[in-house]
């Protein structure tokens, strides 16, 4: 015995004669995106992706350490996070040690956390025009991050007032 | 059956081999674009054996209840590789999967493989599943004569690849890939396996081509470990450690 779902669509009643399928007629398919073919690009024969899968490895062991030890500093330890005024930050880049801890912490983590994206983007948006402008924003957005930052650690005046 | 009853007096026989018999319900993802753009699920109740399998099930559908489901298998013993499917909610062979073992008391869902394009009911266009595989080359590639006699290889450098010549092509891996479903350029699981069937071999010479091809923008790299590859492959292949096994020789390779 059978008992059927009747999966009319809710617009079955009011369905256009035009929109019958027959053998003749059928129904269009739904082809996945970027299906691979034929005319599939051939290797570039870069190591881009390589240097790319190892760097996320290598950058995400160092930034446990630098993020973990940056919170530590600016959350817990001494006080907690009252402390941290200009005048605590001012005496923590007077030191050359931490200026190159929240250097190599800015920029591994803005590259780490882009190439994390990058790869989000090419995961999930399926036309190439949405890729194309994702990443246009999104290396802009990682550009400017890094480029202020390196700039405000570098310049950093503790007498601006 | 209804007629189980009547049958009783005179069919003991029969009788015992039907109590065997449980029902069950099948909802099976329909498609036929010949009659509908939107795909549906529809429910077929049958009494069968529980440790028949859902290939069985599906047999007896279409030959008893329903002509026009449609589904692929050639061997029906885990062989071929055509008949993979979505079979609540995993991919499997439907003819290595006993229906005792699916939780026959509520509905088992049927559905075509997901990421390739359904043709009708549970039948997908496998061209670009079979397109990545044609792309790793997936032949022997040597220089120089062939030797008179076989090429000979030591019992530990065939064990080295001895699980990814396992591979029966059913796509289950590859269309189990979350990265695949998104994107088809990805190479998938299962040119990988066959890639690494030959990188590996001692006995073949074009392993440099093959990771270089996996090395680019929709190889390797393109794997995020999520492991249902490895659950899906009804032949038990660890396919997510064959990639990560091509991974680490382009690595070695490089440095
Ligand atoms: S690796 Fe396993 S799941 Fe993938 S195609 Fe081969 S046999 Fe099927
Ligand atoms: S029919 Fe051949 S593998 Fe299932």
């Amino acid at each position: 015995m059978t008992t059927e779902n009747t999966t009319t669509p809710a617009s079955g009643t009011t369905a256009v004669e035009g929109e019958r399928y027959s053998p003749e007629n059928p129904a269009p398919v739904i082809e996945p995106p970027r299906a691979r073919t034929t005319r599939t690009p051939r290797s570039t024969r870069t190591n881009f992706e390589l240097y790319g899968w190892l760097f996320m490895r290598l950058s995400g062991i160092l930034l446990v350490f630098l993020v973990i030890g940056h919170l530590l500093i600016q959350l817990v330890l001494d006080g907690g996070v009252s402390k941290v005024s200009f005048a605590f930050v001012a005496g923590r880049w007077a030191s050359p040690f931490w200026m190159a801890w929240d250097l190599i912490m800015l920029w591994l983590a803005m590259l780490h956390g882009a190439n994390g994206m990058r790869t989000i983007i090419n995961d999930y948006a399926q036309r190439d025009n949405t890729r194309f402008w994702l990443k246009v924003l999104l290396y802009t957005a990682t550009t400017f991050t890094i480029l202020l930052g390196t700039l405000v650690i570098f310049t950093f005046d503790p007498n601006i007032r | 059956m209804s007629t189980a009853t009547v049958e009783k007096p005179e069919a003991g026989a029969a009788d015992s081999a039907a109590s065997h018999k449980i029902t069950v319900t099948f909802r099976i993802r329909r498609f036929n674009p010949e009659i509908s753009a939107d795909a549906s699920w529809q429910d077929f109740v049958i009494d069968i054996d529980p440790k028949e399998r859902v290939l069985d099930a599906l047999h007896q559908i279409k030959w008893e209840e329903d002509g026009t489901l449609t589904f692929r298998r050639s061997c029906a013993h885990g062989i071929c590789g055509s008949d993979a499917m979505r079979i609540n909610g995993r991919n499997r062979l439907a003819c290595k999967t006993l229906i005792k073992d699916l939780n026959p008391a509520k509905p088992i869902t049927v559905e075509a493989i997901k990421g390739l394009t359904v043709l009708k009911d549970l039948i997908v266009d496998m061209e670009p599943f079979f397109q990545a595989y044609r792309d790793v080359m997936p032949f022997l590639i040597t220089s120089g004569n062939e030797p008179t006699r076989e090429r000979r290889q030591s019992a530990a450098d065939r064990e080295r690849f001895d699980d990814t010549t396992k591979c029966i092509l059913c796509a289950a891996c590859t269309s189990s890939c979350p990265v695949f479903w998104n994107d088809g350029q990805y190479f998938g699981p299962a040119a990988i396996v066959n890639a690494h069937r030959f990188i590996f071999d001692s006995r073949d010479e074009a392993g440099e081509q093959r990771l270089e091809i996996l090395n680019d923008k929709d190889g390797v790299w393109r794997c995020r470990t999520t492991f249902n590859c490895t659950d899906a492959c009804p032949r038990g292949i660890e396919v997510t450690k064959a990639i990560a096994e091509v991974k680490q020789a382009l690595i070695t390779r490089r440095f």
